[in-house]
């Protein structure tokens, strides 16, 4: 077992999360709302992609030395399971699906005559005699048949769990909120599993331009896609929120520090910032090179660094929005009935300004986060995004972008980066959504 | 009687679920001037908003009639309405802040709507608005052409709205609270106003208002609004002599009258020696100008005041918008910093308390806002919110105790203990006043600020708080420092009256004294001006 940084960080986060929902898991004040996150479809059903996500990224955070080969790669849990498509490259460009390469070659006959002609694929359909003829029926016997076997195991379970939980709780059942994400879940767990099945047989997004699997890519890239949105967001929120409200609240020159800071930071180009730190990693890796002796130890401090500099650089924004606000609350009444009270400043701050912004944050939170995804694959561009070996849809966009010329088009990295992307980002954004309405008490009677 | 100008008939407004609304039919005749008189929610302002048809889309309009004259405006298209809103019925609204656009002259406002209704040049509508600015009494109309709404006081905002309103040459006015806003010297005048124009002009005034005193100096026929509906429908003269409806008695049972106070005993203090002892008082604001914000004046919004006050007795602060009284409240509780002068409490110098004993001593100088709404953190429970007090200044009462306090206090306001578990949105004004007031309760003091605490209730609900505040007062003996534009709650709560003008006392007095014998010039041009019911 081989724990990197940002490994660390994000078992952190989720450990910190997890004590956090237990300690406010019996809060009296907290039912209501979260009852009303339990109720919505919207909520339940993004959650539940979103776990899904995030189980994929959990699952490619936990490294340890492979010895399938005398290399002793880094790998992690899924690169172990996703073996066959890890392993199974191409020469290059293969469509997906397909049985044949996306570019043409000089091949070599039966009979010794040589032919101008596409080539078939190493692993993609190479059980196939006739791949003109049988193609279309055997991906779609074995679409079926994966995706039958995914549903008969979700029924399996639900089966099983309702024996398991017989009489506790009968109108589960009922209830159209669970229906929609046993619906959900049923449809995505079976063509995971579909995908998954035919994986193993093709190569379902096709392959890039060495070859490599475009939907073990895509699935990767989640992990890189989490922690740029997570881990900055952790630097960042601190900042902006701590700077924010102290700013707003107690005016004067702690006022005139925080804004003289944040503006002097504006005003450096944050791409400049970024291109130095990273440039400063490099060499620092450089210069201790035994301790970065692996390829994916030296991506992974990249990364990390590519967070810590972004967050840094993008703190600003919120920052200002949140000193704004608190400008406007201090001046409510029921914080000067608090002070009339004698409540002390700092309880002020915690009890009366922070939850009365936590909408903006959350707002800007999730923004950000989809923000930040993208914002990597602009970085990757000019390279100095997250390490050319590492994963990520920016690096996938990157790498389709150059092809976008090409006829006949290669679409398939970057309809996968987008999918993928998209399905994240919307999870997210309506989650977010439903956590804010659930929580804004005025808004109880009207949002369902 | 004539034909009636304007006729509903069965006029019903819901929206989701909810009548607002319900079934109401009524006639406005011309030239009369006809009040629909409601505390607030009853749907008076819905009304108007659906003749006018301007309310919202999700609003659902039903009536058997509503008639302008011979028209059916229920049968008239929309583009065709456009030609009645404005020209034959005018529209006052209650904010005249927010409904005036802040970027255009307004000479170019009234100019606007004398252009839509009539084919006129430039120069005539110029000559047109000049007029009407006369018309509403606006001095020096040739130079307020020129100016924006902001360079303007409140006043003569609502006088270039009505100058706007009566641009149509409309024969139906419509006024929505035309006064709320506003101070009573003000109110005095646009109503004079207003009768003034109606008597030249021959249109008819349909007011909206919760105020029965002004309706009484106004109407000639006056309808009551309760929960969507019509109670009663009245002369004023019959209305205010034999009102029949229990509702209607109600409202007139309920309105605080400025005699009340005459013959009032007034109460021997508890302790001989006062509670509060202030010196003076001054609060200043600076204004900075130039590159290096050097002060070159102050504006002087509390300037010199000095008073006394005896355990166990209200004082009443009177004066209209902008005095300084609210500033002089906060200022006393520090919540504003002061410029100078002295603050005794029991003895004790409150303006030298820094750090740890100012907040000990914070528990015996309490304040109740005027919107209970905006006083109250939405994001707290009830009970968090009466219990915040006690954990700041006695944080070793523990948990249990506390809550009992909680229920025992939310007792002492009439309110069930079960409602600690609940938001302050859930509540109506009163309600949530109540609950302001069990939060100051909660950490004893012995003085409470109450900023306006009425001002944002209606009429019916005000009577109840400030009898819950007098019980409050002779049970456990607080003193009260209230600081109010309405002299009609001063006569019902006061004991002695102190009038501020321009951040200055100007007359300081027993109650009886100051409201039915001023002697300031200022305080009496104030109690003039406020409306008694007054019927013939």
């Amino acid at each position: 077992m081989i724990v990197l940084w940002t490994d660390a960080l994000i078992f952190l986060l989720v450990a910190t999360l997890f004590i956090f929902s237990v300690l406010l898991r019996n809060k009296a004040h907290l039912q209501r709302p979260l009852q009303k996150i339990a109720c919505s479809k919207t909520a339940m059903i993004s959650l539940l992609v979103l776990v899904f996500f995030v189980l994929i990224g959990l699952l490619d955070s936990v490294h340890f030395k492979s010895n399938e080969n005398s290399t002793h790669e880094i790998i992690s849990v899924l690169d172990y399971w996703a073996k066959p498509l890890r392993n199974n490259t191409e020469k290059t460009y293969s469509a997906p699906f397909s049985a044949y390469l996306y570019s043409k070659e000089t091949l070599a006959l039966p009979d010794g005559s040589q032919q101008w002609g596409f080539p078939r694929l190493k692993f993609g359909g190479s059980h196939l005699q006739n791949p003109d003829a049988e193609l279309l029926s055997d991906v779609l016997e074995k679409a079926l048949s994966g995706f039958c076997k995914g549903v008969g195991l979700v029924i399996l379970w639900v089966i099983l769990l309702a024996w398991i939980f017989k009489g506790r709780d009968k109108n589960l059942f009922k209830n159209t909120t669970f229906k929609a994400v046993l619906a959900v879940f049923l449809l995505l767990f079976s063509i995971s599993y579909m995908l998954v099945d035919l994986s193993s047989y093709y190569h379902v997004l096709g392959t890039d331009k060495v070859g490599e699997d475009v939907f073990y890519q895509a699935i990767k890239s989640i992990r890189t896609g989490l922690v740029i949105g997570s881990l900055t967001t952790m630097i960042m929120l601190p900042l902006a929120i701590t700077f924010g409200i102290m700013a707003g609240f107690f005016r004067g020159w702690v006022d005139d520090i925080i804004q003289y800071i944040y503006t002097t930071l504006n005003s450096i180009p944050g791409v400049l910032l970024i291109a130095a730190s990273i440039l400063m990693v490099q060499v620092y890796m450089a210069n201790h090179a035994e301790d970065f002796n692996s390829l994916i130890v030296r991506s992974d401090m990249r990364l990390l660094f590519l967070c810590l500099i972004l967050g840094v650089t993008s703190w600003t924004g919120l920052c200002r929005m949140l000193r704004a606000e608190t400008l406007k609350l201090r001046e409510m009444e029921y914080v000067q009935a608090a002070q009339a009270l004698g409540v002390k400043r700092m309880v002020i701050l915690s009890r009366h300004i922070l939850p009365n912004v936590m909408h903006i944050v959350l707002i800007s939170v999730v923004l950000d986060f989809s923000a930040l995804v993208l914002a990597e694959a602009v970085l990757s561009y000019i390279n100095i995004g997250v390490d050319p070996t590492t994963y990520s849809w920016g690096n996938m966009i990157n790498g389709a972008r150059l092809e976008m010329a090409r006829d006949p088009v290669v679409w398939w990295s970057l309809l996968a980066s987008f999918v993928f992307m998209f399905s994240l980002v919307l999870a997210a954004n309506l989650f977010a959504d439903s956590v804010r309405n659930a929580f804004d008490p005025r808004r109880t009677e009207e949002a369902g | 009687m004539h034909k009636p100008l304007l006729q509903v008939q069965g006029l019903s407004v819901a929206f989701k679920d909810e009548r607002v609304v319900d079934d109401i039919s009524f006639e406005v005749y011309p030239a009369e001037t006809f009040a629909l008189v409601g505390e607030s929610g009853s749907g008076k302002s819905i009304t108007a908003l659906s003749v006018l048809r301007l309310l919202p889309p999700n609003a659902r309009v039903s009536a058997t009639g509503i008639k302008l004259q011979n028209q059916n405006l229920l049968s008239i298209p929309e583009i065709d309405f456009c030609k009645i809103r404005g020209r034959r019925i005018g529209f006052i609204f209650q904010d005249p802040m927010s409904s005036l656009n802040p970027v255009m002259t307004i000479g170019e406002q009234i100019a606007e709507v004398i252009q839509i209704h009539f084919n006129v040049s430039t120069a005539e509508s110029k000559k047109a608005v000049y007029k009407l600015l006369q018309q509403v009494e606006i001095p020096e109309p040739e130079r307020r052409i020129k100016e924006y709404p902001h360079q303007l006081s409140g006043g003569q905002r609502q006088r270039v709205m009505i100058a706007i309103a009566l641009a149509g040459k409309p024969d139906l006015l419509i006024a929505d609270e035309p006064t709320t806003a506003l101070d009573v010297t003000i109110q005095a005048q646009i109503l004079a106003l207003l009768k003034s124009i109606q008597a030249q002009t021959g249109m008819a005034l349909w007011l909206i208002s919760h105020d029965l005193a002004l309706v009484s100096n106004m109407a000639d026929r006056i309808a009551v609004m309760q929960q969507g509906k019509i109670v009663e429908t009245n002369t004023t003269q019959g209305f205010f002599n034999q009102a029949q409806h229990p509702y209607s008695l109600k409202l007139l049972a309920a309105l605080p009258a400025m005699q009340s106070c005459k013959g009032k005993v007034v109460k021997t203090a508890i302790e001989p020696s006062s509670l509060l002892q202030v010196e003076g008082f001054k609060v200043y604001y600076p204004i900075r100008k130039g590159f290096f914000k050097r002060i070159v004046n102050y504006v002087r919004a509390v300037d010199g005041v000095s008073f006394k006050l005896e355990a166990g007795k209200t004082l009443a602060l009177v004066g209209e918008s902008g005095c300084g009284k609210t500033t002089l409240g906060k200022g006393l509780l520090n919540l504003i910093p002061h410029t100078a002068g002295s603050v005794l409490l029991n003895n004790i110098e409150l303006t030298a308390l820094t750090g740890d004993a100012l907040r000990q001593m914070r528990s015996k100088i309490q304040i109740i806002f005027q919107d209970p709404f905006a006083a109250m953190n939405p994001r707290m429970l009830v009970g968090e919110i009466i219990e915040e007090g006690i954990k700041a200044l006695h944080p070793d009462i523990g948990v249990e105790q506390r809550q009992q306090r909680v229920a025992h206090l939310l007792q002492q306001v009439e309110l069930p203990p079960s409602v600690a578990l609940r938001y302050p949105h859930e509540f109506s004004g009163g309600q949530r006043q109540r609950i302001c007031i069990a939060r100051a309760l909660a950490v004893a003091p012995k003085l409470i600020v109450c900023d306006e605490p009425t001002s944002a209730l209606d009429v019916s609900v005000q009577a109840q708080i400030i009898a819950l505040l007098k019980n409050l007062q002779q049970e456990q003996g607080i003193s009260y420092l209230f600081i109010t534009h309405d002299l009609a709650v001063v006569a019902e709560i006061a004991d002695e009256v102190a009038v501020m003008y321009q951040g200055k006392i100007v007359e300081q007095g027993g109650v009886e004294q100051v409201l039915l014998q001023p002697q300031h010039p200022y305080t009496r041009k104030l109690v003039e001006a406020v409306p008694v019911i007054d019927v013939g």
